[in-house]
C-alpha cells in the first residue's frame, strides 16, 4: 500500500492525458450525431447565407471572411454544452476529481479531444465554405491558418464556460453569455486575417496575435477550467 | 495507540437551511468498518461527499493520518476509493474500457487485474458489451469491480448493494471482510445488516439531526 501513495511520475501524467483523450475521442465516434452536428450547422450557414442575403459574387467575397468565422464560432459554441455534461450526469466527473493527479491534465485532455472533433474538422472544411462564398483562392491559406490557430483558443475559452455551467440543469444560454465576450478578440483577428489575405496584404501579424492568444489560453485556461469544474461538482 | 486514519472533529453541515448534522465526531482506524445509518434524506450521501473531499460545504475539521485533509490531499486521494451515488460508468463504453480508464486516472488501481475483477463480479462474457445495454445492477457491478483491483487503504462506499442480487451481496460482504482483516478501512452507507463482515461500528445520523 505504501508505494502506491507516493507514485506520481510524469509518465503517469502522460498516461492519464492519453487515456482521457482516447476515451473522449472514442465516445464522440460512438455518438456520430454529436460529431456531425456542428459541421452540419457550419455548412448550413454557408448554404443559406447567399440565399437569404444576395447571391452576388462580389458581395459574397467581401463578407465571406466574417461569415465563415462567425459560423465556425457559433458551431463551436453549439458543441460546448456537452463537453462536461455527460461526465457530470453519470458520475465520472466526480471520479476524475478524486484522482490524486491534477484535474488540469484531464481538463486539457478533454479540451484537446473537443478540438480534434470540432475545431479541426471545421478548419478542414473551411475551404469548401470559402469556395461557396466566392472567397478569392489567395485567401484560402489565410482562412485555414487563422482557423487552425484560432479554434483551439475557442475550445479552451469555451471549456471555462462549460465547466461553470455544468452543474446547472439548463446551461446552454448561460454559456453563450459567459463565453461570447471572450470570443470577440479571436473573431476580430481571425476574420481580419482572412480579409487581409483576400486583398493580398500580409497575414503574419494577425496570425501572430492569434498565436499569442492561443499561448495565453493554453497556459491560463486549464487553471480556470479545473477551478470551474471543481466549483460545479462540489456545489 | 497509533494515529487514527481519519478523524472528524465537530463537523457541522446544513443544507437548504436544515441542519443535517451538528457536532459530529468520530475516528476511523485501520481495520475498522463504519456503517452510517439514517433515514432517507438524513445526509448520508452528503457526509460521504464531505469525507471524500468532493463537497466543501461544511464546518469543522477532518484529519487524515493526523494532518488536516486539505494539506494532505494528495496522499489522501491516493489511498481512497470512492463509490458514489451514481455508478460512474459510461454507457457508450464497454466494461473493459471503463475500467481501463479508471486504472489510468487512479494509480492505485491495477490495470493488469481487470479481467479477474470482471470475473469476480460476475461479468465474464460481458466484457465487450456496451454498458448501456447492461442492467442497472450490472452497471453497478462494473464500478464495484474496482474494489477487486485496487490497493487503496480507505474505501468510501455509498449504497454499494443497491440493485445487486443476493449472491452478489454475499460476495461483496466477503470482500469487505477480507479488506478489513488486511488492515483496510471502510466507511459505507447501506440498509443491509453487515454482521457477516465482522465487528461493525455504527453511526446513526438520525440521532445527530438538528432541529
Amino acid at each position: 500500500m505504501a508505494d502506491s501513495r507516493t507514485k506520481t511520475s510524469d509518465n503517469s501524467l502522460g498516461k492519464q492525458f492519453a487515456a482521457v483523450f482516447k476515451r473522449d475521442l472514442l465516445l464522440s465516434f460512438r455518438r456520430k450525431s454529436d460529431l456531425a452536428n456542428p459541421l452540419i450547422f457550419f455548412l448550413m450557414v454557408a448554404t443559406l447565407f447567399p440565399l437569404g442575403v444576395s447571391p452576388e459574387p462580389n458581395f459574397l467575397a467581401e463578407v465571406a471572411p466574417g461569415v465563415v468565422w462567425v459560423a465556425a464560432l457559433l458551431a463551436t459554441l453549439l458543441s460546448l454544452d456537452g463537453l462536461f455534461r455527460s461526465d457530470f450526469d453519470d458520475g465520472t466527473l466526480e471520479q476524475v476529481m478524486l484522482s490524486p493527479q491534477p484535474l488540469m491534465v484531464v481538463c486539457l485532455a478533454k479540451v484537446a479531444a473537443h478540438w480534434v472533433t470540432t475545431g479541426l474538422p471545421l478548419t478542414l472544411m473551411s475551404p469548401l465554405l470559402g469556395l461557396m462564398l466566392f472567397l478569392p483562392s489567395d485567401a484560402m491559406l489565410g482562412l485555414m491558418a487563422s482557423l487552425l490557430i484560432g479554434t483551439p483558443t475557442l475550445s479552451l475559452i469555451g471549456a471555462i464556460g462549460a465547466g461553470l455551467t455544468v452543474g446547472l440543469k439548463k446551461g446552454g444560454v448561460l454559456i453563450s453569455l459567459l463565453v461570447l465576450p471572450l470570443y470577440i478578440p479571436v473573431l476580430i483577428f481571425g476574420s481580419g486575417a482572412v480579409q487581409a489575405a483576400s486583398i493580398g496584404l500580409p497575414v503574419v501579424g494577425y496570425l501572430a496575435l492569434l498565436g499569442a492568444m492561443l499561448a495565453l489560453g493554453f497556459v491560463l485556461a486549464p487553471f480556470a477550467i479545473s477551478a470551474a469544474v471543481r466549483i460545479s461538482v462540489s456545489g | 495507540m497509533s494515529e487514527p486514519l481519519l478523524k472528524v472533529v465537530d463537523l457541522y453541515c446544513e443544507r437548504d437551511e436544515r441542519v443535517l448534522f451538528d457536532g459530529l465526531n468520530f475516528e476511523l482506524s485501520e481495520g475498522q468498518l463504519i456503517q452510517i445509518e439514517g433515514a432517507n434524506g438524513s445526509g448520508k450521501t452528503t457526509l460521504l461527499r464531505i469525507l471524500s473531499g468532493l463537497s466543501s460545504h461544511y464546518e469543522g475539521d477532518i484529519y487524515w493520518q493526523g494532518e488536516a485533509i486539505r494539506d494532505a490531499k494528495h496522499s489522501f486521494l491516493a489511498a481512497l476509493l470512492y463509490f458514489g451515488h451514481q455508478p460512474g460508468v459510461k454507457g457508450m463504453l464497454t466494461p473493459i474500457e471503463n475500467l481501463r480508464w479508471y486504472a489510468a486516472i487512479h494509480p492505485s488501481l491495477d490495470e493488469g487485474s481487470i479481467n479477474s475483477a470482471l470475473e469476480a463480479v460476475g461479468l465474464k462474457g460481458y466484457e465487450d458489451v456496451p454498458c448501456h445495454s447492461l442492467s442497472a445492477g450490472q452497471n453497478r457491478r462494473v464500478s464495484l469491480a474496482r474494489l477487486y483491483m485496487n490497493r487503496a487503504q480507505l474505501w468510501i462506499l455509498d449504497e454499494p448493494f443497491t440493485a445487486i442480487d443476493k449472491r452478489g451481496v454475499a460476495a461483496k460482504e466477503a470482500l469487505l471482510a477480507g479488506h478489513v482483516s488486511q488492515g483496510g478501512s471502510v466507511i459505507l452507507t447501506t440498509h443491509h445488516d453487515l454482521s457477516a463482515c465482522g465487528p461493525v461500528t455504527k453511526l446513526n445520523l438520525d440521532e445527530l439531526m438538528g432541529t
